[in-house]
């Protein structure tokens, strides 16, 4: 007896039985269709969020300065004048695993050109800060080390503050605008951003060199954060330790003291979103990952029952010369034959409804193309995991009792 | 007349354990059965028949004793190799037909050379075909069992007892669930078969039967008390010719 005739034979049995064996598929077909929907949303949402947090640069560290007691006080952090201008030089003499360091000194105020004026703000950084942030000049040029070192009086917009400012098709590059009452230069205007998720415009922005808002406008010589650029994502905890370890020299912490200052990095605040989308997604993959534990139980029941139903036949086939390994083969073939199929339909319908999920909800969703071979994988197991064991009891059947069998 | 032998039965005994009870069905069974012979084995319930029957067939294993079938030993044989003999070597004809439901005459005559591997596709289906066309139902190969009279469902399982060339065909009250004249019918195809050289051992309880088999043996509590040559055999299709027509 060879393979094919043993899937005909089983396929035989199963037309035989078609409502039954559809009903049966039932239970596997939406435990499939269910796990990869649910994975599907999970993973949908986690990309959304990680699409937002890569927004806001490419594998980004920033540093602040921590709030700290003084005289039993503890300190609002934003008055710490604690990130000074040789923390971010030595930083960015020493440290090895960052590829782009922007210190950062930002005023809020109005722009002023013409007769219009707006509130925004103005960044005080180096020519690395763009990249860092994932902003592109779109017109113009960004400022250079040149203007760094000469306290250039120039700047680059962004779009809200030019729609604010000029009148529509108004050429801009050249212009000075006002911030308070210190005339700038815009050289640059960056490409339009949008809001990001968290409501903000990230286009009402005005960058301008580091050194001028230090001296020209903010008359202080600390920064309000450092931002900058691991080499790699997966370098950004060791960039991390090597930025601690030296600003806890420079501010000359003893062992023990706690940091005055904070290290973030982009790959911290994504983790701590997705941990929340694991949660969901986890939550939802093993509800459906039970109704699938059902599904499979749903064919253990059928086949146990069609093994009892068709005793008298099995008995027939021993006494005709089947193998006891022949009858085994043949249930088994059945009952994966009933969660494959469930699962292939499973795994369309499950695509299906996640697209009608995109479509009608909105949400973001993405089936991924593991959910579906674990799907599958799983279907596969079940079917030989469920079908075992009423597949090994009709095997066993002792071929004199079941010709006897009513 | 000196054929070789089929069946070979030394001094078998079979007991069974019922609770803490031994029961013997068997006690001490010595036959030969030489190809060609058509044999009825008769006895009462509990005579030891089914016992017997099923040790024949390769479905039972005696206590003690030998029992060779076509020169080979069954004694020790396991489960796969009793088997593999009962597909080769046997071919049953069921009481109840044992057809399978919703199958085809022809699907249900193919089964026992579908456990065969020797049997290519082709060859089963010519086989199967040729087998259902002996036993008369040529135009019925297409028909499903629950489509067909008792009668017809027995022939389809002498069909189907037949297509694995078996040495020896094993019934088993072949006619106990058809009315007389089909009864006949289904007797008259068996000594079709033994005109043609056939071995042919046939279980029954009902002592008419003996007429018309070549030797009968009587068993009655586990003992063989009767093994006897039948010199005049009656004719089943004569019988089956004197019976009122019906419509």
């Amino acid at each position: 007896m060879n393979w094919q005739n043993l899937m005909q034979m089983a396929l035989k049995s199963l037309r035989n039985n078609k409502f039954r064996c559809f009903l049966t598929m039932l239970g596997i077909i939406i435990g499939v269709s269910s796990v990869i929907t649910m994975l599907a949303i999970g993973q949908g949402s986690k990309r959304s969020i990680q699409a937002q947090i890569s927004e806001m640069g490419s594998n980004v560290i920033m540093v602040f300065p921590g709030n700290r007691r003084a005289g039993g006080v503890r300190l609002s952090a934003s008055d710490m004048q604690t990130l000074k201008i040789k923390d971010y030089e030595d930083i960015r003499k020493e440290a090895t695993l960052l590829r782009l360091v922007s210190p950062m000194a930002n005023s809020s105020g109005q722009f002023i050109y013409g007769a219009k004026n707006t509130p925004s703000t103005l960044y005080g950084v180096n020519c690395e800060y763009p990249e860092i942030r994932r902003l592109e000049v779109e017109q113009g040029e960004m400022f250079t080390e040149d203007d760094l070192r000469s306290l250039a009086k120039v700047c680059v917009v962004g779009q809200t503050v030019v729609d604010n400012l000029f009148e529509p098709g108004e050429e801009v590059l050249g212009k000075t605008i006002r911030f308070n009452a210190t005339p700038f230069k815009i050289i640059g205007v960056l490409k339009k951003k949008g809001y990001n998720s968290m409501g903000q415009d990230q286009d009402d922005l005005v960058l301008a060199p580091y050194t001028s808002v230090q001296k020209r406008i903010l008359a202080v010589t600390y920064f309000r954060s450092l931002y900058a650029s691991a080499v790699e994502e997966d370098e950004s905890q060791a960039a991390i330790a090597e930025i601690t370890a030296i600003l806890r020299r420079n501010h000359q912490l003893q062992a023990g003291q706690e940091n005055d200052f904070e290290v973030r990095s982009q790959e911290e605040i994504s983790q701590m979103l997705s941990s929340t989308t694991n949660l969901l997604t986890v939550l939802l993959a093993s509800i459906a990952g039970i109704s699938l534990l059902v599904g499979g139980i749903g064919i253990m029941n059928i086949m146990y029952v069609s093994v009892t139903e068709r005793t008298k036949e099995i008995g027939l086939r021993l006494s005709i010369g089947a193998k006891g390994n022949h009858i085994l083969r043949q249930f088994l073939i059945e009952s994966v034959f009933i969660s494959i199929s469930g699962g292939i339909i499973g795994v369309i319908l499950g695509c299906l409804a996640s697209l009608l999920v995109k479509k009608v909800a909105g949400w973001p969703v993405f089936v991924q193309p593991w959910s579906v071979l674990l799907a599958f994988a799983v279907c596969t197991v079940t079917g030989v995991f469920f079908g075992w064991y009423p597949a090994k009891k009709a095997a066993n059947l002792d071929p004199i009792e079941a010709l006897r069998y009513e | 007349m000196q054929n070789r032998k089929i069946i070979e039965v030394v001094d078998i005994r079979r007991n069974f354990l019922v609770g803490s009870e031994t029961v013997h069905a068997l006690r001490g069974v010595s036959f030969d059965i030489r190809e060609g012979e058509f044999v009825t084995i008769m006895g009462t319930s509990g005579s030891g028949k089914s016992t017997l029957l099923n040790i024949l067939g390769c479905l039972d294993k005696p206590t003690s004793g030998d029992y060779r079938l076509d020169g080979i030993s069954v004694k020790r044989m396991n489960k796969n190799q009793s088997a593999e003999i009962r597909n080769r070597k046997i071919g049953f004809v069921f009481q109840s037909y044992n057809l399978l439901p919703k199958t085809t005459a022809l699907e249900n005559v193919e089964l026992p050379l579908l456990y065969n591997p020797d049997v290519t596709g082709k060859e089963r289906h010519n086989r199967a075909a040729e087998a259902l066309r002996k036993v008369g139902l040529a135009d019925r190969m297409e028909h499903r069992s629950n489509q067909m009279s008792g009668g017809q469902q027995q022939r389809v399982a002498i069909a189907r007892a037949l297509v694995n060339r078996p040495v020896l065909i094993l019934a088993d009250e072949a006619t106990g669930n058809l009315d007389t004249r089909t009864s006949y019918e289904i007797l008259s195809l068996f000594q079709d078969l033994y005109h043609e050289g056939r071995t042919i051992v046939f279980v029954t309880h009902n002592p008419e039967l003996s007429r018309f088999s070549s030797r009968n043996i009587v068993l009655k509590d586990g003992r063989v008390i009767e093994d006897m040559q039948n010199p005049d055999i009656g004719s089943a299709k004569e019988v089956l010719a004197s019976l009122p027509k019906e419509d």
